[in-house]
């Protein structure tokens, strides 16, 4: 596994990132000064218990918020001076979302869903690349022959292939994963870690935040966070593989 | 395609999807424009279709028409309406070579009677009139012949029937000949008069027998004065023009100074046509409020379902907003949702009123009209409303935070 770049050359580079939140008259100070690089093509698990500032690290990296002060730069672009309209764009093109309850659109089908992002992208595409896309896409994660089918027709595993499918629709850099085996099994867990590691292999780099330790056992690097402070930072030693799942293609 | 189209495209398409995803409350939204549409339309149709027969009938009285009624006289300080008329057949004469404004004079005296012909009997009402009748309210015979002024000089018993008595008392249609019995006098029928319809009051016009004035007076009535004297002015523009030359040709005769009150009315065609303008317009306006504020009502009606809409899916427009949809994007998804249908709704409000509108129309036998313009109004309003009711929850939905939204459960 590649180590962290030093010397600016990573994906994700954040340096001295503050953020403060203010709750009525208190200030809190989510993150306290971090400094973090990723470089391409790693696959990095984000860990700590709740509050200790790595959802509000996330949302800085997945560009959903910005940082009170600090610089991050996410390939090659420095987000943290970009307003709303610029960061949707980043988030668009660089980012894909993968979220702990799946977030899908209800009442909508799999194919729909993972279409999604290209229709508020700036690169247009026409209908047929649309759904030829995201039909690749859907059998990438395993369900060719579910396009059709709603979220609620779907198990909680399927649904967050269809959004990792969502996800990867639009070739991000960097597929950004909350939490993503929150809601799910253990058996069902492994499966989507499974995927992830195929896709981290294929080069693609994935950053994950997870609570457990069992899951950043699948990454390659883990980096732990305790009051908004990075506490730890190594490659996972004895890294997982995740078995994968036995009927699919 | 443009690339502008293509984006364009992106937006109905995100719009049209959550439309057709929650039909049950998209047709429910619609409803109210439906029925706002609907009912200005309804409503604009009955009122305008009153008005117009209103004026309908009003022209068919003839245009230039004026009435001469006898008025009050002041009798020993007293103001009353004598029983018996201050009009007189004089009167009628003078008017007709002195006033060049009047075209048609006719004295008028009526009566009631009941007529036998034959086995049948009838009861109604005799006009007596000059020669000029027809032509002062524009009415022509159907068959026969009308008076002439031998007829009228020689008080001959001779009638002409209007369609309803001619119906009545000559079931077999040979009217024209024969001979009717007024009061036990025989008089000859010369001919039967058109069919008119209803008068604004109400009335069968058509239930009326014609006869000499003269007649009327001296084998009926046995009066010397007349009832009233109906004119007719040269022209549409010349009414006011005759209505003073009147006036001021029987205060001379009648001897009544400029500032008195006249022992005489003048009524015109327009004074009365004003008067039913002005209540039918009452009704136009009356039943347009109605129908605007059912549409406003409305309007008021999707701006609600939106909000809710928009509290409702907070989560969708995070779920949209992280996956790159700019606040633009979310504004337009949901403004092109409320236009689309109050859209909707207008285009099936307006089939829905053309249609309430023809079965008012075939039920209740009111006049509808309807032109394009009311209709398009109607449709143009509804797409404002739209327009207007949409875009402030649509620029709340824009603005939401997406981490925020997505927080939202």
């Amino acid at each position: 596994m590649a180590a962290s770049p030093a010397g600016g050359t990573g994906l994700v580079e954040l340096s001295e990132i503050v953020k403060i939140y203010t709750l009525g008259e208190v200030e809190v100070r989510a993150l306290d000064g971090v400094s973090l690089t990723i470089g391409a093509g790693e696959f990095v698990a984000i860990m700590g218990p709740s509050g200790s500032g790595k959802s509000t690290l996330m949302n800085i990296i997945g560009c959903l918020d910005r940082p009170t002060s600090g610089r991050y730069v996410v390939d090659g672009v420095d987000a943290s001076g970009l307003d709303k309209n610029q960061r949707a764009e980043i988030r668009n093109a660089k980012i894909g979302f993968v979220f702990q309850n799946f977030n899908l659109l209800a009442r909508t089908t799999a194919l729909e869903n993972v279409e999604l992002p290209l229709l508020y992208s700036d690169r247009l595409t026409s209908a047929r690349e649309r759904h030829e896309r995201a039909l690749g896409m859907l059998a990438r994660v395993g369900l060719a022959g579910r396009e059709g089918h709603r979220p609620s027709q779907l198990s909680g595993g399927q649904q967050q292939r269809v959004a990792i499918a969502r996800a990867m629709i639009t070739d991000p850099a960097i597929l950004l994963a909350d939490e993503p085996t929150g809601n799910l099994d253990s058996r069902v867990s492994e499966e989507i870690m499974a995927i992830l590691q195929d896709l981290n292999e294929q080069g693609r780099t994935v950053i994950i935040i997870t609570h457990e330790p069992d899951i950043a056992q699948f990454a390659g690097r883990a980096v732990a966070f305790r009051d908004g402070l990075i506490v730890s930072d190594h490659p996972v030693s004895d890294r997982r593989l995740a078995r994968r799942k036995e009927s699919a293609a | 395609m443009s690339i502008g189209w293509m984006r364009v495209a992106n937006i109905v398409k995100v719009g049209l999807q959550s439309i057709a995803r929650n039909k049950l409350r998209s047709a429910l939204t619609m409803l109210g424009i439906v029925i706002g549409v609907a009912c200005v339309i309804a409503m604009v149709a009955v009122a305008s279709g009153a008005s117009s027969s209103i004026q309908a009938q009003i022209d068919a009285l003839g245009t230039n028409f004026l009435m001469v009624f006898p008025g009050t006289t002041t009798q020993s300080g007293a103001r009353t309406f004598s029983g018996s008329s201050n009009l007189s057949v004089e009167d009628a004469a003078a008017i007709r070579a002195e006033c060049p404004s009047v075209a048609y004079v006719s004295a008028s005296s009526r009566s009631s009677a009941q007529v036998v012909a034959g086995e049948l009997n009838w009861s109604t009402q005799i006009q007596g009139v000059d020669v000029d009748w027809p032509f002062i309210r524009s009415w022509n015979l159907s068959s026969g012949d009308f008076l002439t002024d031998v007829d009228v000089r020689s008080a001959s018993k001779v009638a002409i029937l209007g369609q309803t008595v001619a119906d009545a008392l000559f079931p077999d249609g040979r009217a024209v000949g024969a001979t009717i019995r007024i009061r036990n006098v025989p008089f000859r029928v010369l001919g039967v008069l058109e069919k008119k319809g209803g008068s604004t009051m109400g009335q069968d016009q058509d239930d009326t027998i014609i006869a000499p004035y003269t007649t009327v007076m001296k084998r009926l009535e046995g009066r010397s004065r007349v009832g009233m004297i109906l004119a007719a002015a040269s022209s549409p523009d010349r009414v006011a023009e005759a209505q003073r030359e009147i006036d001021g040709l029987l205060r001379q005769r009648h001897r009544i100074g400029p500032g008195q009150d006249a022992d005489f009315m003048i009524r015109s065609q327009e004074e009365m046509a004003s008067t039913a303008a002005a209540s039918s317009k009452t009704l136009s306006v009356l039943l347009g409020s109605v129908a605007a504020i059912s549409l406003l009502v409305g309007g008021i009606g999707i701006m609600n379902i939106m909000l809710v809409s928009v509290t409702e899916r907070t989560r969708e427009i995070g779920i949209r907003m992280a996956i790159g949809a700019k606040g633009r994007h979310v504004l337009a998804q949901f403004l092109l949702e409320a236009v689309v249908l109050s859209v909707v709704g207008g285009l099936i409000g307006i089939l829905l009123g053309v249609a309430s509108s023809q079965l008012i129309a075939r039920y209740a036998g009111w006049p509808v009209a309807l032109g394009a313009g009311p209709v398009l109004m109607a449709f143009g309003f509804a797409a404002l409303i739209g327009i207007f009711f949409g875009f402030y929850p649509a620029r709340r939905a824009a603005a939401l935070d997406p981490i925020d939204a997505l927080r939202f459960e």
